[in-house]
């Protein structure tokens, strides 16, 4: 054994390693240290715990055959988000248009108060049209949707199903390259892209914690389920389904989107894993914590306070000063148009070619900041451009839609856009944090997008050929 | 009025964070599933005529340096030496959990373990003898249940004896085989005088003997050598090594 004096020059703490090296040059000594560990929590367990039922602590175990099997497995899950969907499709519905009209009703008295003080148009229209509308509409338009959905998915959370969500994925990640980890902040990026980023941290492997930030952006955050449930259910469903048959086609819709965004998750992460990011999946294990009764009112109470208001607060934060922004491009004019007409007209002939038009990425361009207001700002945007309709109800944001030329085409491919195109800024900030790397920042908002372009194309392209739309 | 660190860790999923949740009055997010603390977060409480800082880490398996995670919970055990650790064991899968508690066993005796979820393990039907427990791990376990407020008082008050000192743990030392403890007893001095009596000799020398280099990087890191970019090397390809 050398002495640390006889390396001189030499760091002592390399010398050091360089020591321990050699005493264990044989390998497996992690092996020997976990036995060593395991057979004294195996002995202290014999000694003080007596199990006096086996077969109830084999309850759980029998539910995971069923939930994770391979039969089984893919069919619960679709079932169980397919219902998540159904109950917040079918509970928000009503809800909206009440919000909806409450708040115009109020607009009204608002728009009386104006006039009986004598406020200059333009006062009212910065204040009511732009700010007061802008922020009703993100109120009565996300909050009911996100009041169901993120207490419901909370509630699936606590009772433990995510990480049976993360077995079953685990072999179709292995495939394509990734980690089965990927599954878990996959199902965090439902919630919030920008915190699912911060969550990969979960995963060892930098290679494959890289493909998990890379991919994330694929799952709809808060920010952009009402975005898809409302175009959804507004023009994906067929005029003549009523009812119950709606409400169930627009949850398939739904759940083909969520699919959408899985497939292109898993086809990214193999590519990403055979080009710039090669190598092998590492092994890991993946826990199955018991199931456990959720505490329901606690985790309602909780998930609407702290998820359903945070993102209200935020969506009103950046929609409030965006309303009023929207409200002064439509309504200063330059040569005959108004400045939002200029912008939209120079986006248009690009965005026609992917089936949408200027003024909806001029929504995505200026939503960069935050997801929730990207529809606000098309709405606000299409209202300041001259078709002013009184908004009561879902009924006539559709019609708003319809009067700017919109087809079921336009609204897929605006969902298929909002599903793949770049993180809000939130999380592009985020990975820039944690991956140290403008590189790797730059490029998980550019590999989405051209995704998002090509898909969107090509679907109109397609749809054009056939003869569809 | 004096005020003790107080170090949480734990597995994933045994329900740290509720009882973080509780004692500090903070609303983290906890859900049920592995990896939902992903940033350390910090509350206060007060028990007694004492004031306490909690530290949430992390939830890990092991003090391995397996993940940043893993690193994270391992270097601030290390190298913050809070007044106490606590570990968080689910009492329905104790065998699994107690791996973690041994872990930390071998880096600090200023330890108290909790065996949270009784309720949950009582319902199944398994009976748990913490003397026995405690016995042999030489430190103080308790069992509550977070959810449900069990046990609380009487989990503050052991945290108040380990850190006020008025217990001093003789924590269970793990023998390995005859190979392994050569090397350690070979490594000891040599650790101790590179690193000083401030770390844990023993535990560094298994680690190094495991050929832990990421550990190797933090101790650079911590004990101010100019090299101190070797952490960052580490961390390179994009990789948040969390200090």
């Amino acid at each position: 054994m050398e002495s640390p004096h006889a390396i001189n020059g030499h760091d002592p703490m390399d010398s050091l390693l360089t020591a321990a090296k050699k005493l264990a040059d044989h390998g497996g000594i992690r092996d020997e240290i976990v036995s060593g560990i395991y057979g004294v929590s195996a002995d202290i367990c014999r000694d003080a715990v007596i199990y006096q039922d086996k077969k109830k602590l084999g309850s759980t175990y029998k539910l995971d055959n069923i939930v994770t099997s391979r039969i089984w497995g893919f069919p619960i899950m679709l079932a169980g988000l397919g219902l998540v969907f159904w109950i917040t499709i079918a509970g928000a519905n009503y809800p909206s248009s009440w919000i909806a009209s409450f708040f115009s009703w109020i607009e009204g008295y608002l728009t009386s108060g104006f006039a009986a003080v004598h406020a200059p148009a333009w006062l009212h229209g910065v204040l009511v049209l732009g700010l007061y509308r802008g922020t009703s509409w993100v109120i009565s338009v996300m909050l009911p949707p996100m009041m169901i959905f993120f207490p419901v998915f909370a509630l699936l959370e606590n009772f433990g199903y995510l990480p049976r969500v993360a077995f079953n994925m685990d072999r179709l990640f292995k495939k394509s390259g990734g980690h089965g980890k990927q599954a878990l902040t996959m199902s965090m990026g439902f919630g919030c892209n920008a915190a699912a980023i911060l969550s990969t941290r979960i995963i060892e492997s930098p290679r494959e914690r890289m493909l998990a930030i890379l991919t994330n952006n694929f799952v709809p955050c808060n920010g952009r389920w009402p975005t898809l449930i409302l175009l959804s259910s507004m023009f994906m469903v067929g005029a003549a389904t009523t009812g119950a048959l709606r409400t169930f086609s627009t949850a398939l819709v739904l759940m083909g989107i969520v699919l959408v965004g899985i497939v292109v998750t898993l086809s990214v992460s193999w590519v990403m894993s055979k080009t710039a990011l090669r190598g092998v999946p590492t092994h890991y294990t993946l826990e199955l914590p018991p199931y456990r009764r959720p505490q329901i009112w606690k985790t309602i109470v909780r998930s609407s306070k702290e998820k359903s208001l945070n993102v209200l607060t935020r969506a009103i934060i950046v929609a409030a000063p965006a309303g009023i922004i929207t409200w002064i491009l439509g309504n200063v004019f330059v040569g005959g148009e108004s400045v939002l007409n200029h912008m939209a007209a120079w986006f248009d002939p690009f965005a026609q070619l992917l089936g949408m038009d200027g003024f909806i990425i001029m929504a995505f361009i200026l939503g960069l900041p935050a997801n929730e207001i990207v529809l606000p700002i098309l709405l606000m945007g299409y209202m300041s451009s001259g078709a002013m309709v009184d908004i009561e109800g879902l009924g006539s944001i559709k019609d708003i839609f319809l009067s700017h030329g919109w087809t079921w085409l336009t609204a897929l491919n605006m969902m298929l856009f909002s599903l793949l195109h770049y993180p809000c800024g939130t999380t592009l900030v985020n990975i820039y944090k944690e991956t140290k790397s403008m590189k790797w920042a730059v490029l998980s908002a550019v590999i989405p997008l051209a995704i998002a372009i090509g898909v969107t194309f090509t679907v109109a392209s397609a749809a054009r050929l056939f003869g569809w739309v | 009025m004096s005020r003790y660190t107080v170090a949480f860790a734990g597995n994933p999923n045994t329900g740290k964070s509720t009882l973080f949740n509780l004692l500090t009055g903070m609303r983290q997010h906890t859900g049920n599933w592995a990896g939902k603390t992903v940033v350390t977060a910090e509350g206060q409480f007060t028990h007694k005529d004492h004031t306490y800082l909690a530290v949430d880490l992390p939830g890990t398996y092991s003090l391995y340096s397996n993940s940043a995670d893993e690193e994270a919970a391992r270097d601030y055990i290390i190298f913050e030496q809070p007044d106490v650790t606590l570990v968080v064991l689910d009492a329905t899968s104790l065998e699994r959990n107690l791996n973690l508690a041994l872990q930390v066993l071998e880096i600090t005796g200023r330890a108290v373990v909790c065996i949270n979820l009784i309720d949950e393990a009582r319902r199944l039907g398994i009976d748990i003898n913490l003397k026995r427990i405690a016995k042999r791990l030489g430190v103080p376990v308790t069992a509550i249940s977070a959810r449900g407020r069990i046990g609380i008082d009487e989990l503050l008050d052991q945290i108040e004896r380990v850190a006020t000192g008025e217990f001093r743990a003789e924590p269970l030392k793990i023998t390995y085989n005859d190979e392994i403890e050569q090397g350690i007893a070979e490594l000891i001095p040599m650790v101790e005088q590179t690193v000083g009596a401030r770390y844990p000799a023993r535990w560094i020398a298994l680690r190094l003997l495991d050929g832990d280099h990421s550990l190797l990087a933090s101790l650079k890191a911590h004990m101010g050598r100019k090299d101190i970019h070797v952490s960052e090397e580490v961390a390179s390809h994009g990789i948040t090594a969390c200090h």
